[in-house]
C-alpha cells in the first residue's frame, strides 16, 4: 500500500529548508531519492510522448493542435499544482479533499517525506496531474477552442484532479476504504476518461464524423508515441513506490510483463479477425496494457501481471472496433483504452492482489471484501469525475466558445487557432515586414474580388 | 469529348469524389496543388516571423469525359465542392483533340467510357 498520506509531516513546522534538511537528513536516502529523481524525469517525458501518440493519430492539419493540448499541460498543469493542486490533494483536509495549508508551497521543502526530499515528492505527484490533464485532450481533438482548453485542465486538475488524488492517496476516504491504486489506475486512467466521456458529450461529434474517413497522418509518431510512453511509464509505477526498493522492482517488471501480455493478445486477435497484424492496434495495445497494470504493478506477483495484461486487451479492443459506429466521437478512444484499461486493471487487482507481494489479499486469495473495495473506488471516480467535469464544460460555455466552427474545422484547426502549420514548405509565403501589419499583429484582410458574373 | 478540370478545396475532396462516383463518373487524376482563389490570407508566426499564406492548398482533378457526361460531371462537382465562400474553386471545361486508353490502344469516345473489371 502506499504511504504517501502517512508521510506528510506538519506543515510550517520546518521554514527554512536548509533546516529542514539539516534536522531530518538522517532519514532522507540517497539510493531513494536518485530514483525518484529518475522516475519524476521519466514521467513528465510521458506528456510529450502522449503528444506524439495522438499527434500521429490525427490528421495533418490539426496535428500541432492536438500535440499542443499535451504539452501545455506541462504549463498549465504544472504550475497550478505547485500553486494549489498540490495542498488540495495532498493537504490534511477531510475524507474528500485537501486543504490550503500547503498552498503556493508553503512548507513544502527539503525535508523527508518517507525517505525522500517533500519537494521532490511534490514534483513527482505534478507529473501525474500533468499527464492526467493531458490525457482528456484525446477524446475532444480536432474540434475544442484552445483558450477553452486551457480554462478546462486548469480547472479541472482543482476541481477533479486534486480531489480524486486525496480520496486515494491524501489519506481521503478511498485510502480509509482499503481501496489499493499502486499508481493511479483510478485517479489517473478512469478519471482521464470519465472526464473525456463528460467532454465528448458536451461537445458532440466532429463535422466530419461518420461521414468522412479520417486517418491517423502519421503511424510512426504513434509508435515513437507508444515506446516513449511504455520507457517513461517505468517511472510512473516504479516511482509509484517512492523508494528504490523491492517494491519498485516488482512494479517495474510487472510493467514490462503486462504491456507484452496485452501486445500479444491484440496481435493473436487481429490476425484472428483480419490476418492482418496492424500497427496502430499494436500502439494501442502497450498503452491498454500499460494502463492496466497502473493500479495493480506493486500488489501482484509477476505471473499476475502477464495474466492481467492478456485480460486487459479484451475489453479495450472490442470497444474499439465498436464505438465508431455509435455516434460517440470519443476521437482516439480514451474511453476505451484508458477507461476500460484503468476500469480492468482496478477490478483485477482485487482479484490478484497478495500479501506477500506488496498489496492487501484479492478475491483470488480468498478476501472479496477487496474486490468491493475496488468496484467503490472505480464507479466513485468514474460518477465524480464525470459530472464535474460536465458542470465545468457548462460553466465555460457560458462565458466563451468551448467549440470551433464548422469553417475552423474544415480548414484546420492548427492555421485557425495556432497560425502555424506543421508541415510547410513555405511556397507562397510572403514575409510582413512591420509598417504592414495593421494593429502591429494582424494585417487588413486581402481586398475582395469582383465576382465574375456569367 | 472534354477535359474537365476543377480546383476545390482539399477538406472537400472527399464529397466530390463521392458526388463524382455517384455520378458514374469514375476515371480521373487527383493532383495537389496551391493556388490563390481570392481568399483572405492566412497569417501564420513562426518565432518573429510573421508571413502571410497568399498560397492555399488546393485539390485539382482531372476529368476526360464523352461530351453527355460534361453536364453530369459539372453539375457534380458544382453542388459537392461549395461552402459559399470565397476559395471554392473553379471548373474549367476544355476541348480535347484526342483521347488514347494506353492498355488497348482504344481512341476518343471509347477511351473514356468506363469498362466494368471482372475478376
Amino acid at each position: 500500500m502506499r504511504l504517501r498520506f502517512a508521510l506528510l509531516l506538519a506543515p510550517g513546522l520546518l521554514t527554512f529548508p536548509a533546516q529542514a534538511q539539516d534536522a531530518t537528513s538522517a532519514a532522507i536516502s540517497g539510493g531513494d531519492t536518485a530514483w525518484m529523481l529518475i522516475a519524476t524525469a521519466l514521467v513528465l517525458l510521458m506528456t510529450p510522448a502522449l503528444a506524439f501518440f495522438y499527434g500521429g493519430l490525427v490528421r495533418a492539419k490539426n496535428v500541432l493542435n492536438t500535440m499542443m493540448m499535451s504539452f501545455i499541460a506541462l504549463g498549465v498543469s504544472g504550475v497550478l499544482w505547485a500553486l494549489l493542486g498540490y495542498s488540495l490533494a495532498f493537504g490534511e483536509g477531510s475524507a474528500w479533499v485537501g486543504d490550503l495549508s500547503m498552498a503556493l508551497l508553503r512548507g513544502v521543502g527539503l525535508e523527508a517525506s518517507g525517505s525522500i526530499p517533500h519537494l521532490l515528492f511534490m514534483a513527482f505527484q505534478g507529473t501525474f496531474a500533468i499527464i492526467t490533464a493531458a490525457l482528456i485532450s484525446g477524446a475532444i481533438v480536432e474540434r475544442m477552442q484552445f483558450k477553452a482548453y486551457l480554462w478546462f485542465i486548469a480547472l479541472w486538475g482543482l476541481l477533479v484532479y486534486a480531489p480524486v488524488a486525496h480520496w486515494v492517496w491524501g489519506g481521503g476516504w478511498l485510502a480509509d476504504l482499503g481501496a489499493l491504486d499502486f499508481a493511479g489506475g483510478a485517479v489517473v486512467h478512469v478519471n482521464a476518461a470519465a472526464a473525456a466521456i463528460a467532454a465528448v458529450l458536451f461537445l458532440g461529434p466532429r463535422k466530419d464524423y461518420g461521414r468522412q474517413a479520417m486517418l491517423p497522418h502519421n503511424v510512426p509518431f504513434v509508435l515513437l508515441g507508444a515506446g516513449l510512453l511504455w520507457f517513461g511509464w517505468f517511472g510512473f509505477n516504479g516511482g509509484s513506490a517512492l523508494a528504490a526498493g523491492e517494491s519498485a522492482a516488482l512494479a517495474f517488471v510487472n510493467t514490462m510483463l503486462a504491456p507484452a501480455a496485452t501486445l500479444l493478445v491484440w496481435t493473436l486477435l487481429d490476425l484472428g479477425r483480419e490476418g492482418k497484424v496492424t500497427a496502430v492496434g499494436a500502439a494501442t495495445a502497450i498503452v491498454v496494457g500499460l494502463v492496466a497494470i497502473t493500479p495493480a504493478a506493486g500488489f501482484i506477483a509477476p505471473w499476475a501481471a502477464l495474466l492481467l495484461g492478456a485480460i486487459s486487451a479484451l475489453p479495450s479492443y472490442f470497444a474499439i472496433l465498436w464505438r465508431p459506429r455509435t455516434r460517440f466521437d470519443d476521437s482516439l478512444d480514451v474511453f476505451a483504452a484508458h477507461g476500460l484499461g484503468g476500469i480492468t486493471g482496478a477490478l483485477l487487482t482485487g482479484v490478484f492482489a497478495q500479501t506477500s507481494w506488496g498489496g492487501t489479499d484479492g478475491l483470488l486469495f480468498g478476501n472479496p471484501g477487496q474486490f468491493v473495495a475496488q468496484l467503490v473506488s472505480v464507479l466513485a471516480v468514474l460518477l465524480y469525475s464525470g459530472v464535474v467535469s460536465y458542470l465545468i464544460l457548462k460553466a465555460l460555455s457560458l462565458f466563451m466558445p468551448v467549440r470551433t466552427i464548422a469553417r475552423a474545422e474544415a480548414v484546420g484547426l492548427d492555421v485557425v487557432l495556432h497560425g502555424e502549420e506543421a508541415y510547410t514548405d513555405g511556397e507562397g509565403a510572403i514575409l510582413l515586414l512591420e509598417h504592414e501589419r495593421a494593429n502591429g499583429t494582424v494585417p487588413a484582410p486581402a481586398p475582395q474580388p469582383h465576382p465574375a458574373t456569367s | 469529348m472534354k477535359l474537365i478540370r476543377a480546383i476545390v478545396r482539399p477538406e472537400k475532396l472527399g464529397d466530390v469524389l463521392k458526388a463524382l462516383f455517384q455520378a458514374e463518373v469514375h476515371g480521373l487524376t487527383v493532383t495537389h496543388v496551391k493556388g490563390h482563389g481570392g481568399e483572405t490570407d492566412l497569417v501564420e508566426t513562426y518565432r518573429g516571423t510573421t508571413v502571410k499564406m497568399e498560397l492555399h492548398d488546393k485539390v485539382m482533378l482531372d476529368i476526360g469525359v464523352s461530351d453527355h457526361f460534361v453536364e453530369p460531371t459539372v453539375q457534380a462537382i458544382l453542388q459537392s465542392a461549395r461552402t459559399g465562400e470565397v476559395g471554392d474553386g473553379k471548373i474549367f471545361v476544355i476541348p480535347v483533340e484526342k483521347i488514347y486508353r494506353i492498355r488497348t490502344g482504344e481512341e476518343d469516345e471509347a477511351a473514356v467510357t468506363p469498362v466494368t473489371v471482372t475478376s
